[in-house]
């Protein structure tokens, strides 16, 4: 009867765990890579071995526990030492640790294998959102979050993909070998898409590798998964993976906007068509630090709003956007930023919130006089 | 107040006190000065469990912070600058300002009790090492209200974010964690000159009780690595304060070189923090089998070994940051190696309990859910030492879960049982059962409901130290708040049982625990201030 009853709880345990352990958003995601699916299978293997030894483990203490209570009248016996079954509880767990090894190590081997890629992606972090640069293809963007402030502060509904959005997501090929380059502009951030099993630290100064092959065209949301700073819950990374037909026809458009783009840089621009082209840029790139309203938080991130020192010398305001200021938290945009942009966002900073000093920074001076060299 | 002072020496023991060469002279100062002054290491046991105690309460608040705005997603109570505030803080102040005080706290009162030794072998050291700690900590909590708040780079304060975005306070915290490395290695030192010279005659290092020999081992472990990180926030401080480049990768320095100096000193440092508790489960779980400790050399052995693979496995917290292969294999087998030695201690612990004759008072259920808790985390750290899984796992929830299974039910439960177990020494009463036995089932469901859902949140992809998080971690997060408040109010209890055992309670014999065989049970309950003035007769166990 007691047998029978402990295989009944045994089998109820097993059902419950192996549930859990295939349970959609209560385990490892299998993932859409050949190397997701080996991680998983590792941590599939020595989950179950750490359950088994659990079993064996616990049931000898409870056992004891139960068996040998003074309640119950136990006696002590003195044994306390045997030098046999310690040689056996030492040797065993050692034989199933190398068991572990061995396709732990093939695993990893593969993931280092770098090689062959067919497209190189630069992925940089920044404080706090991510840039692709594909490389060879003259093709970058940055990716910020899409989520809304009125989101988070609890003022409207929370959407689907609450936190897990962008503007605009990587897009990659399925089936072709990428290799992930990662670096960053300011701290330590690490790139991290749980179903493609890529997480990978992004430093400051070092460009660090990783590669992903995915099998199944889809959209994959990760997030950022080292502490940045301030918002390092809001730099998500969504990856769209699309047919390779796509992916060509996708990366031959966005080269050939980046051309007309590169063709404004010359012509004279408005102070409205810089005030509107500006005001976008600020939105993604700046007002995580400075502010919407340019209010900044002193004193590790100054107010432009009536900044009177940065109004009254143009040109140091160009240096502090171009070159960023060392020893502080503002990065230097001279290669995030297309000189477009730089013009675009400096006129906004110049003009907004009640600056109203009337310059409109030319894209052209941008690119002649600080970017030529 | 004065019911919380040690108690009056008794008759027996004046006459021996007087007997002393000093004794005029050892008599306390009265007043809050007697505090100050104090070399006797029972009082400055007293004060470092007082201190690790506030600090346990405190450090515990920042962590119900975390949990309430957790609660559920979206921002509610505070922002994410503060959140990260108080992540860092509660890590920082559970760490440095709990756990490692009280095992000190613990070492000054038990080892010299346990080892027959009349005090610690360096009273005024002593005294320093402990009254650093208020300086360090008022210090450090004092950067909350300082322009630009706390640290907020996580209680393992990655370069650069802690030096060229760090706030101003950061120096602040630099001088705090240098005044408590100074009294982690005194105190350090203290207790290995204590173990080495003033052991009872005939009392070999193979006689001394667990806890003595795992302190020891833990001293040594505490002198290797904790100049170490005194050399990396030294490093921190110039680059901050003097333009220097040690981890500014603009001036030629190395982010990474920071991670590698930092847990060189930091995974010992984990282990700094289990090997006490390893040490008190060990002299725990015999006294109620009423056994002797099963493959008490092997004990010794294991914790040696784990002491010694600890300087070699420090690279295993940094697996995604870019090591070469070679390395990453290194660090994951020596790693998986670690599960040896301390698979041999729990099997030791559960063949102590084979055959024996057990009950089941609190200083025992505290040990025994060490046992079950601990070696959970230990079956996730195994896991987490599988390199290609750990760049899933790395910094997310399931290795917050990993650290606190192995930390509040490991260490703390130690703590605890140790305070449990020791309490009739201290104080002479008995803790009051049923309040102890209600500290303990609501602590157990409590921990558990906080700690094991982020199993679960981390594996599904939460990320570690974020103030918000995607909606489907919402149900996790839920339970784990829950939890974590259960756990919070029923620490409540433990502060209410430890008052009133000071005041009052069943009176306590020498033998407090019938099994208990060490030494610290043959000096009276209380304890006198002063003890072992002469040495004890003392009689190995026989082989």
């Amino acid at each position: 009867m007691r047998k029978r009853l402990l295989w009944t709880a045994g089998g109820f345990a097993f059902a419950g765990l192996s549930g859990l352990a295939s349970a959609d958003g209560w385990n490892m995601p299998v993932g859409v890579t050949d190397v997701s699916r080996e991680i998983h299978s590792l941590h599939m293997i020595i989950f179950w071995i750490c359950v088994v030894i659990g079993v064996v483990v616990f049931g000898a203490m409870f056992y004891s526990l139960f068996r040998y209570r003074r309640s119950q009248g136990a006696e002590a016996s003195n044994f306390h030492e045997h030098t046999t079954v310690e040689v056996i509880w030492t040797v065993i767990p050692l034989l199933i640790l190398v068991g572990m090894a061995v396709p732990a190590t093939a695993t990893l081997k593969s993931m280092y294998d770098t090689t062959e890629a067919d497209l190189d992606v630069m992925v940089t972090g920044q404080q706090w959102r991510w840039r692709y640069e594909y490389l060879g293809e003259d093709v970058a963007f940055t990716s910020n979050l899409a989520t809304s402030r009125e989101q988070i502060a609890g003022e409207a509904a929370k959407g689907e993909d609450y936190l897990l959005e962008v503007d605009e997501p990587l897009v990659l090929p399925a089936g072709r070998k990428v290799r992930l380059l990662l670096t960053s502009d300011d701290v330590i951030h690490s790139w991290w898409v749980p179903d493609l099993a890529v997480k990978q630290d992004a430093v400051p100064g070092f460009v660090n590798e990783n590669w992903v092959r995915i099998n199944e065209p889809g959209i994959y949301r990760g997030q950022c998964a080292e502490l940045c700073g301030r918002d390092h819950a809001f730099m998500p990374v969504v990856v769209q993976a699309v047919e390779p037909e796509r992916f060509d026809a996708w990366l031959a458009q966005r080269k050939e906007a980046a051309a007309q783009e590169a063709l404004g840089v010359d012509r004279d621009w408005s102070l409205e068509a810089l005030m509107e082209r500006g005001e976008r840029v600020y939105g993604t790139i700046c007002a995580s630090c400075h502010q919407p309203d340019g209010s900044g938080s002193p004193p590790a991130f100054p107010a432009l709003a009536g900044n009177q020192a940065l109004l009254d010398e143009r040109d140091r305001h160009i240096d502090t956007v171009v070159n960023g200021v060392s020893g502080t938290a503002m990065p230097a945009f001279r290669s995030t930023l297309n000189p477009v942009e730089i013009a675009a966002v400096i006129t906004y900073e110049r003009n907004a919130w009640g600056n109203d000093t009337g310059d409109a920074v030319q894209p052209s001076t941008i690119a002649d006089e600080w970017l030529a060299d | 107040m004065a019911s919380h002072l040690p108690p009056k020496p008794s008759v027996q023991y004046e006459h021996a006190a007087e007997g002393g060469a000093a004794a005029g002279a050892h008599a306390p100062a009265r007043g809050p000065l007697r505090w100050l002054l104090t070399t006797n290491h029972k009082e400055i046991g007293t004060l470092y469990l007082v201190f690790s105690l506030c600090m346990f309460f405190i450090g515990g608040i920042f962590a119900l912070v975390v949990r309430a705005e957790l609660f559920q997603p979206g921002l509610q109570l505070v922002q994410p600058e503060f959140f990260n505030q108080m992540t860092t803080m509660h890590g920082l102040i559970m760490v440095f300002g709990a756990v490692m005080p009280a095992f000190v706290g613990l070492a000054n009162w038990m080892v010299p009790l346990q080892i027959g030794a009349p005090d610690m072998a360096l009273p005024r050291l002593n005294n320093f090492s402990f009254w650093l700690l208020p300086v360090a900590f008022t210090i450090l909590l004092a950067t909350l209200v300082m322009p630009g708040g706390a640290p907020n780079f996580g209680w393992t304060f990655y370069a650069p974010l802690s030096t060229t975005y760090a706030p101003p306070s950061t120096t602040f915290f630099i001088f705090s964690l240098h005044l408590a490395g100074i009294s982690s290695i005194l105190g350090a030192i203290n207790i290995i000159a204590t173990i080495l010279n003033l052991r009872a005659p005939g009392m070999r290092m193979m006689d001394m009780p667990l806890f003595v020999w795992t302190w020891l081992i833990t001293a040594f472990l505490l002198i290797a690595v904790m100049p170490v990180l005194a050399g990396v926030i030294t490093m921190m401080l110039l680059d901050i304060n003097f333009g220097t480049s040690f981890f500014n990768a603009a001036g030629g320095g190395d982010p990474v070189l920071f991670q590698h100096l930092f847990w060189f000193f930091g995974h010992p440092e984990v282990y700094i923090m289990i090997l006490p508790a390893f040490g008190i489960v060990s002299v725990i779980i015999p006294t109620f089998a009423r056994k002797r400790l099963f493959g008490y050399a092997s004990m010794v052995y294991a914790t040696a070994s784990i002491a010694i693979l600890s300087f070699v496995v420090w690279a295993h917290h940094m697996f995604v940051v870019g090591l070469p292969l070679v390395a990453e294999l290194f660090f994951m087998y020596t790693t998986m190696l670690i599960a040896v030695p301390t698979g041999v201690k729990v099997f030791n612990w559960i063949t102590t309990l084979f055959r024996g004759s057990i009950s089941f008072e609190p200083p025992m259920l505290f040990a025994l859910a060490f046992v079950v808790l601990f070696t959970i985390g230990g079956f996730s750290g195994l896991m987490l030492a599988i390199s290609p899984a750990d760049f899933q796992y790395h910094d997310t929830y399931f290795v917050v879960a990993h650290f606190h299974y192995v930390l509040v039910p490991g260490a703390v439960f130690a703590i605890m049982a140790g305070v449990y177990y020791w309490l009739p020494k201290w104080t002479g009463h008995y803790p009051h059962e049923r309040l102890a036995q209600w500290h303990f089932w609501l602590s157990v469901i409590g921990v558990n409901l906080t700690f094991f859902p982020m199993h679960f949140a981390g594996l599904a992809g939460m990320p570690r130290r974020i103030p918000d998080y995607a909606l489907q971690f919402a149900d996790f997060n839920l339970v784990t708040s829950l939890g974590g408040f259960l756990f919070g109010a029923s620490q409540l209890l433990f502060l209410v049982v430890v008052v009133r055992c000071v005041r009052g309670g069943e009176k306590a014999p020498a033998r407090a625990w019938e099994g208990a065989e060490d030494l610290e049970w043959s000096v009276p309950s209380p304890a006198p201030l002063h003890t072992f003035e002469t040495p004890p007769d003392f009689q190995p166990q026989q082989h």
